[in-house]
């Protein structure tokens, strides 16, 4: 029972995580109409600048988090001037395989600068005792070390504890910003149609740039809490988180973000249900084959929509 | 000198010469019609007026800018709002965003607030349906909110494409109605139709488009009694 606990915790903390990653996908897509695939690379980036921030000595760990959103964001408005700007009526194969260049130009920078080796990661939590613990037979502990030689039946770790209330904390954040300021609005317009949005006075050109500064800034919060999680980092840390944030975002119906955050939740417990209760090996396999079936089962995903255009 | 000033106008889709060489005027206060075939070029004159169409030669003079050299966004503060064709409003939207996001280069909540009364005071049904999304409306019913939308920039000209198609004809007669009540309370209206006749009979001066030239001009009294109008577009 404990341990059923435990995986599930720990899904819904990596699912949280992919979920953000998933946010980033689904929000450019709605808005450029193109399928980013360098966003799985922003998160690489992400870790490594926080990582290199927190080996400086000086740099204290709130600071490195700050300059890896911040370098992330930047990024992703750049690559999107400089490489998905110019192709905006181009045809949209164009724009996916300039996203999958982009994404071994940004891997491949990773490696000259930082070499193929894995290197590890300080989690941001580091030393900070786990944020549950249960004894058996005792009242639980919160925020406290168990007594040496006690044996725990289940631990939650702090950084898996932090990534779900983070990752909550973000995702009500973006949904009251979308649905209840201008900025946001004008968001949802311009996925809908950018012509009509252009004709209300929006800038759609300023918009998506702000879409692509949100989902990179979602992407290094991402990467600092998947990096505290699974503490290693390398230039390929970012290729599959981003492609299962991928499937979760097309799980939950692409272009939603409601199903972006419930398709990345439910990705990541099946993927720890299933490492856990049938194999290690084969739980991306299920995760795929999951993905699969609900596309057979609903072309749109949980939550996308059918298109009923009107005319 | 005329509000709207468009002066040997021409557009490019690709090598195709959609407009060539066309020049009008807009009077402040007048209802101006564009008449013609489908494909002669209506939309995109308008299309490319508020800068959803680059122009390749030409200009078009509105409150002293050339509106072929100013960003698409801008064109709506300026006072130019455009019902587009095919109504465009955001269907997943409530009605209420949908009129929300035409104020939206505005800043004054008060008198956004003003506005919006007067276009639920123009449009009853809009503010009995605030709250449901624009996708579940009637088409006639769309209009009214593109139109309303339209409104609430507060524009000094409106301009309108097909506003009565695919509409029962007795939603087209409302919706010509409206039209001429928003130009009766100051507001200048470029009208493009299909529908010549019902866009003759309220506009003060018309232009006739046969693929993408002007062919006619004049007072729409006299185009309607013109025979070869009469045998193009009227139907008579």
């Amino acid at each position: 029972m404990m341990s059923f606990v435990s995986y599930l915790v720990n899904g819904i903390s990596l699912g949280s995580i992919y979920a953000l990653i998933a946010l980033g996908y689904t929000m450019v897509y709605g808005i450029a109409k193109m399928l980013n695939f360098a966003h799985g690379d922003i998160i690489m980036v992400g870790g490594f600048t926080v990582f290199t921030a927190m080996s400086t000595a000086w740099c204290p760990v709130w600071l490195s988090v700050v300059i890896g959103i911040v370098v992330c964001t930047v990024l992703g408005v750049v690559i999107e001037k400089v490489a998905y700007k110019p192709l905006r009526s181009a045809p949209p194969l164009a724009v996916l395989i300039t996203a999958i260049g982009v994404s071994y130009l940004l891997q491949n920078l990773a490696l000259l600068i930082f070499g193929s080796a894995a290197q590890n990661f300080t989690s941001i939590v580091a030393g900070m005792p786990p944020f549950l613990t249960v004894l058996d037979g005792q009242a639980p502990l919160f925020f406290a070390t168990a007594p040496s030689g006690s044996k725990a039946i289940l631990t939650i770790s702090m950084e898996t504890f932090l990534s779900i209330v983070v990752s909550l904390v973000i995702m009500i954040a973006l949904t009251l910003f979308i649905n209840k300021t201008k900025a946001g609005k004008a968001m949802l317009a311009v996925a809908e149609d950018k012509g009509a949005a252009q004709l209300m006075g929006i800038n759609v050109n300023g918009t998506i740039s702000l879409t692509f500064a949100i989902g990179s800034a979602l992407a290094a919060a991402a990467s600092v809490l998947m990096c505290s999680s699974y503490p290693q980092i390398s230039p390929y840390t970012g290729s599959m988180p981003g492609i299962k944030a991928f499937v979760a975002a097309v799980f939950g119906g692409i272009g939603s973000i409601p199903g972006a955050m419930i398709g990345g939740v439910l990705l990541g417990v099946i993927e720890q249900l299933s490492k856990a209760y049938i194999s290690s090996q084969l739980s991306d396999a299920i995760v795929f084959l999951v993905l699969i079936i609900v596309l057979v089962v609903r072309p749109t995903g949980i939550l996308g929509k059918k298109i009923n255009e009107k005319v | 000198m005329a509000m709207l000033s468009i002066e040997n106008l021409e557009v490019y889709y690709g090598a195709i010469n959609a407009i060539k060489g066309i020049s009008f005027d807009v009077e402040q206060g007048e209802i101006i019609a564009l008449i013609g075939a489908n494909g002669a070029g209506k939309t995109t004159i308008l299309h490319t007026i508020t800068g959803l169409v680059g122009a390749k030669r030409g200009s078009i003079m509105f409150g002293g800018k050339d509106l072929t050299k100013t960003s698409a966004h801008k064109i709506v503060s300026m006072g130019m709002a455009h019902v587009p064709e095919g109504r465009r409003v955001f269907a997943q939207l409530t009605v209420y965003e949908n009129l929300m996001l035409g104020a939206y280069t505005r800043k004054d909540k008060a008198e956004i607030a003003e506005s919006l009364e007067t276009v639920f005071k123009r449009f009853p049904r809009l503010e009995e349906r605030r709250t449901q999304s624009a996708g579940t409306l009637s088409g006639g019913e769309q209009q009214m909110l593109a139109m309303g939308r339209a409104l609430m920039s507060k524009p000094s000209i409106i301009l309108m494409d097909e506003p009565s198609m695919g509409l029962s004809p007795l939603y087209v007669s409302e919706i010509f109605d409206i039209i001429q009540e928003i130009n009766k309370s100051g507001t200048t209206v470029l009208l493009v139709e299909q529908n010549a006749k019902k866009a003759l009979s309220i506009a003060n001066r018309a232009y006739v488009l046969e693929t993408g030239k002007i062919v006619l001009s004049g007072d729409a009294k006299d185009l309607m009694n013109d025979d070869s109008v009469k045998k193009a577009y009227l139907g008579e």
